[in-house]
């Protein structure tokens, strides 16, 4: 394809090449029943990064990948991929995409090869059999290149259309919950191929519902909530800054109250006054565990175990969902 | 352009008809078939010459026409409508390729299939009449012109509806009585004059009208008038695709 490049995209592309992956500001969407699924959105994802968005059902993450993708239409704002606008340069922004959506659609009178080279093809790329052989050997696919995909697993499935989602060689690639009912060995599978594509230099959203995943995976985390992006940070940080550390005291003889010395630590007692907990800082200068614990004596208390943990990206999830601030 | 897409698309689609090589080719011959034996056998040696032309290589363009029609709008509209319906077409919408590359891979496809049965039907009604064509490159021109607007009126069917009902509802309760009094049977001068002008609002007549002096030389309206009210079918239509896509109307949200 021959096309004349404008001196507007010229200039440009000094910009360009420090552009974000994906900037997208003022992104709202209300569907034709009136729900407002998008609030005036402002993200911007890095280049090279692993990126998980994470939120309760219905918050708003497949609305917001899909109008990236162009399978939704926004109401209002704009989207940038690479640099790219979605509506005016569709072409460029969406060859540089790989989305493997939420639900598994697949056409399964399909065989594994057919359908992958199909995908190829309809983002434009030229035929490239060593290129699908090397995706469907990465997704271990490569002994059921024949077969119908209708003869195939759910899991299998689903790495199917990862396969189609990396045929056309996507800079940014969309997982829309990758790992949904897919088993442990298959998921950490799938967490050794996306850092294997981040190691390439592609950029990777993912949407989950496994803190556990992000945790393990991410680089950020984005928190959505109603349609309203809450919180986006490192994800070392985040886990720092919000990350609570909890002491369990194990009590040699049970109580029903938090003795009244001991009333300025801020105690809970749990397991039917078998233990008190102390939740503490994890960033804070002074964790207060030396005047507890000596507190604990004074007030006449025998402990006979002590336990710590340190909260999850989880806990600090749920804390942020339940109440925001 | 997108090459690649249209490309792939058109093949996905043409090893789709491969696939299902039975119904799409051996139903459309056996059902003209049948049409062959009774109309053109049975009945048609009951029939004198009509404008004289024998019965048989009468109906032969207008069973032509019909076909064409119905499979170029089924062949379409189940085309898109298949994706929809399994949630795939999410591939083609998130892809590079312009509406105008997705119409053209589709209908083209579609087309394409039709006209081959098209050929095949000939092919097998030159085995019970003696066939003449006397205008081969207007025959050609009617063929290629039918199947692509039908097929995009098809294209338009496909994605209008949302369930297999509507899918069908609008060839059985409008294409095939449109079609059966389209004068695939008949001359349009041998109706009284009152449904003769009523005929002239059947787009079809124009079709198989046309169709038919391509082969006989003889027609009941002006060919002229044929190409144009087909042409005229084929803008509409177009303009109905090119509103869908602007709006995204059951494609997006
Ligand atoms: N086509 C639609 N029409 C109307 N409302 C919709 C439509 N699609 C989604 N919604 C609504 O928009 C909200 C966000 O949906 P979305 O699918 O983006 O959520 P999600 O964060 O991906 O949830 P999940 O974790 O369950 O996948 C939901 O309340 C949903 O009901
Ligand atoms: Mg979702």
């Amino acid at each position: 394809m021959n096309e004349t490049v404008p001196a507007a995209k010229i200039l440009r592309s000094a910009e360009r090449a420090e552009a974000p992956a994906i900037a997208i500001a003022g992104l709202s969407k209300t569907y034709k029943t009136g729900f407002e699924a998008l609030k005036s959105v402002d993200l911007t994802i890095r280049s090279g990064e692993i990126f998980a968005l994470l939120g309760p059902n219905g918050a708003g993450k497949t609305t917001l990948i899909n109008i990236v993708c162009g399978l939704v239409n926004a109401s209002a704002g704009t989207v940038q991929v690479d640099g790219y606008d979605i509506i005016r340069d569709f072409r460029a922004a969406r060859s540089r995409i790989g989305l493997v959506p939420q639900e598994l659609v697949i056409d399964g009178f399909e065989t594994v090869w057919a359908t992958v080279s199909f995908s190829r093809g309809l983002f434009g790329k030229r035929r490239d059999d060593a290129l699908v052989e090397r995706v469907l050997k990465e997704l271990s696919l490569w002994d059921k290149k024949d077969s119908k995909v209708n003869t195939l697993s759910g899991g299998m499935k689903r790495r199917v259309m990862i396969a189609k989602a990396l045929a056309h060689e996507p800079q940014v690639l969309f997982l829309d919950e990758p790992t949904a009912g897919v088993d442990v060995e298959l998921r950490r599978d799938m967490w050794a191929m996306v850092r294997r594509m981040r190691d390439r230099g592609v950029t990777i959203i993912l949407t989950t519902h496994y803190i556990e995943e992000a945790e393990e995976m991410a680089d950020r985390v984005g928190v959505i909530r109603k349609g309203e992006i809450i919180l986006v940070e490192d994800k070392t940080a985040l886990m720092k800054n919000l990350g609570k550390n909890r002491l369990s005291v194990e009590l040699v003889t049970p109580i029903d109250a938090v003795p009244e010395a001991l009333a300025a630590h801020g105690l809970e007692i749990a397991d039917g006054g078998r233990r008190l907990v102390y939740v503490y800082d994890t960033a804070a200068e002074r964790t207060g565990i030396t005047t507890l614990l000596s507190d604990i004596g004074k007030a006449g208390l025998r402990f006979r175990d002590i336990e710590t943990s340190q909260s999850t990206l989880e806990d600090i999830f749920v804390g942020l969902v339940r109440d925001p601030q | 352009m997108n090459v690649h897409a249209v490309a792939a698309i058109y093949r996905f689609e043409m090893a789709r008809t491969f696939r299902t090589i039975l119904q799409s080719v051996v139903s459309p011959v056996v059902s003209t078939s049948l049409y062959f034996i009774v109309f053109g056998a049975a009945i048609g040696s009951q029939i004198q010459t009509i404008n004289g032309v024998d019965y048989g290589a009468f109906i032969v363009p207008g069973l032509l026409m019909m076909s064409l029609l119905t499979l170029s709008i089924s062949n379409a509209s189940f085309g898109i409508y298949f994706p929809k319906f399994v949630g795939t077409i999410y591939e083609v919408l998130s892809a590079p390729v312009s509406h105008f590359e997705i119409v053209a891979a589709y209908v083209g496809a579609a087309a394409t299939k039709s006209i081959m049965i098209g050929l095949v039907i000939l092919a097998t009604a030159s085995l019970f009449v003696p066939l003449q064509v006397q205008h081969p490159f207007v025959m050609i021109l009617f063929l290629v012109l039918t199947a692509v607007t039908f097929s995009l009126f098809g294209f338009i069917i496909g994605i209008w509806a949302d369930g297999f009902e509507k899918l069908q509802i609008i060839p059985l309760l409008v294409v095939t009585p449109l079609a059966f009094l389209g004068g695939a049977f008949y001359s349009i001068d041998m109706l009284p004059p009152f449904w003769q002008a009523v005929s002239l609002f059947n787009p079809v007549v124009y079709l198989v009208s046309g169709f038919r002096w391509s082969f006989v030389g003889h027609a009941d309206v002006g060919v002229e008038v044929s190409l144009a009210m087909t042409a005229a079918f084929l803008a509409i239509c177009m303009v109905i695709v090119s509103w869908i896509f602007r709006t995204g109307y059951r494609l997006k949200n």
